[in-house]
């Protein structure tokens, strides 16, 4: 498994969760989203992502259209959410709350 | 296990008004210790840490003096210790912050990091089934954190197969057998993709449905699957999984980038 | 509050003037990638320039390949910050491409296989300063630098140098490409380190 000479998506989800933390006050990992294309819901965290630059582009792991994009710039970051027709984002509730940080 | 690297010019840190973690200070503290040629582990102090579950990141960020920053995001090695957290830092070819971390940082250096983030690919201790744990390369390290943090917490059984190039590249080796040696709900498979130790019966070669049925658990278990490695990697053993019987529900990845074993 | 890590300087960057601002030598050629790469066979390759007025111009691999080509050694600067000097290349030059067609648009948005765009102003793309290329160092192109053909405009930063091009809508107004409408430049010139939208 040497470095691809052909681009594979070498990251998933789980690598925006840092970059999402800074724009959402909950956890997005465990959210499904729904692609535009084709249909299919894929937690965010099993997105195919591409990047770190020129910036993030993360994929549907169905069909591989393209599901989100996310750029920092010095001054903002940039999130282009619309591959995503609708997200289910899991709300902690009290007794979560407490398991989330031990 | 580094992930992925951002990189901003001029951006001051500070300055973000929003709801997720922030970036804290932190010093390493101990000494970079090696652990084999290419990865080493660095012990972080962190003024506040919040605590983390198994299997979190870390983002760390590294500011020059000319306001230049790059950032990358590690998997956390160890439970949460009060003010200390762990990582083991791969070296990349030409990588900026895994080179300073690993060759530059010395106790007492400030660095930044935020976190934890994550919570897809995490264990908790009071996830009491059965857990199979595959690591390709470093992709072991997220992995360490969950077995770390089962000793004497959790009596969830673990099996852990892990490919690796060479006997050198085994991250965390002693530790592994230690703990596979004293704990009899862990269970340590070792695989090698190009060179074997002596008495190896297994010759070398990628993971295959034979080397999950031997050293994993059996579908019927319903064991939850943590796969942590290179893309294609992950993606091997995720269908090898499917393929046994395994509930793709059951089955959680992270890919960690283009290095591997 | 800023934090300064002492000893961390990141990748050396030039400052001999040889290089745009913030930039970094490099002999290697990063692959930078926004998607998978698409394999296009040749059979089914075409570049196709739409006018503003919905007038397509068409050129099949064998036509391309039939028209006047040019061999160029430039410098290109990527905005992830490393550049590369005396890349030879080798394609059509899109003077020679645009020649015939009638247009008043003033804006190029360049779109390529797998779904990528980028925009820049289309006297950019004329007067000896953009190509249609297809050879790298005397080889063909590899798939992840954008075979069978890519856009080569080394004067803006490498992003507006689409892989995988298939084809330039002209238009008469500006409209963002991939990367543009992220908070990247309209016009990416490395020079004056137009990375993002206000540089």
């Amino acid at each position: 498994m040497d470095a691809p000479t052909t681009a594979v998506a070498v990251y998933d989800g789980n690598t925006l969760a840092g970059p999402l933390s800074e724009v959402f006050g909950v956890e997005l990992m465990t959210a499904a989203g729904r692609c535009r294309s084709c249909g299919t819901t894929s937690q965010v965290a099993t997105f195919r992502v591409y990047g770190p630059a020129p910036g993030f582009v993360g994929r549907c792991p169905h069909c591989e259209d393209v599901l989100l994009r996310l750029v920092r710039t010095p001054d903002a970051l940039w999130l282009d959410f619309s591959g995503v027709s609708a997200l289910r984002i899991l709300i902690p509730t009290d007794s979560a709350d407490e398991e989330q940080q031990p | 296990m580094d992930t992925t690297t951002t990189a901003t010019h001029g951006a001051s840190s500070g300055t973000r008004g929003t709801k997720g973690p922030p970036f804290l200070a932190a010093s390493p503290s101990g000494g970079a210790a090696a652990r084999t040629a290419s990865a080493s582990t660095l012990v972080l102090e962190v003024i506040g840490w919040p605590g983390h579950l198994a299997g979190q990141h870390v983002d760390v960020r590294l500011t020059a003096p000319d306001g230049y920053q790059a950032a990358r995001s590690y998997s956390l090695a160890a439970p949460t210790d009060g003010d200390r957290i762990e990582i083991t830092v791969q070296r990349v070819p030409d990588g900026e912050v895994s080179s300073y971390l690993a060759d530059e940082a010395r106790d007492g250096d400030v660095v930044e990091v935020r976190g934890p983030v994550g919570g897809w690919f995490v264990w908790k201790p009071e996830d009491s089934g059965p857990v199979l744990l595959v690591a390709g390369g470093s992709g072991v390290v997220p992995l360490m954190a969950m077995i770390r943090s089962r000793d004497g917490v959790s009596p969830a059984p673990f099996r852990l197969i892990y490919s690796v190039r060479t006997p050198q590249d085994r991250i965390y080796d002693h530790e592994l057998r230690r703990r596979a040696t004293q704990d009899g709900g862990l269970e340590v498979a070792f695989l090698y993709t190009r060179t074997v130790p002596d008495g190896e019966t297994r010759s070398v070669g990628r993971i295959t449905a034979e080397d999950l049925i031997a050293y994993g658990w059996p579908a019927d278990v319903k064991p939850t699957c943590y796969v942590c490695g290179p893309t294609a990697f992950v993606e091997t053993v995720s269908d090898l999984l499917v393929g046994l019987g395994h509930d793709p529900a059951m089955i959680k990845t992270e890919r960690f980038g283009p290095s591997g074993p | 509050m800023n934090i300064f890590t002492r000893g961390f300087r990141g990748r050396k960057r030039d400052s001999s003037g040889q290089l745009p601002p913030g930039q970094y030598l490099t002999d290697d050629f990063p692959v930078l990638s926004a998607g998978p790469t698409p394999r296009i066979s040749l059979d089914a390759w075409e570049f196709t320039v739409t006018t503003e007025q919905g007038e397509s111009h068409r050129w099949s691999w064998a036509e391309l390949m039939a028209l006047p080509a040019e061999s160029v050694t430039v410098d290109v600067h990527c905005v992830t910050r490393w550049s590369k000097l005396d890349t030879v290349w080798r394609g059509v030059s899109l003077d020679t491409l645009l020649t015939d067609i009638e247009t008043e648009a003033d804006f190029a948005l360049v779109h390529s296989y797998g779904g990528y765009s980028t925009n820049l102003p289309l006297e950019d793309l004329l007067g000896g300063k953009a190509w249609v290329a297809y050879e790298y160092e005397g080889e063909e192109l590899a798939p992840e630098h954008g075979a069978p053909a890519r856009l080569l405009v080394p004067h803006l930063y490498f992003w507006k140098s689409a892989k995988w091009v298939r084809g330039i809508d002209l238009m008469v107004q500006d409209s963002p490409g991939f990367w543009e409408q992220l908070g990247y430049h309209d016009y990416g010139d490395p020079w004056r380190e137009q990375r993002y939208q206000g540089d």
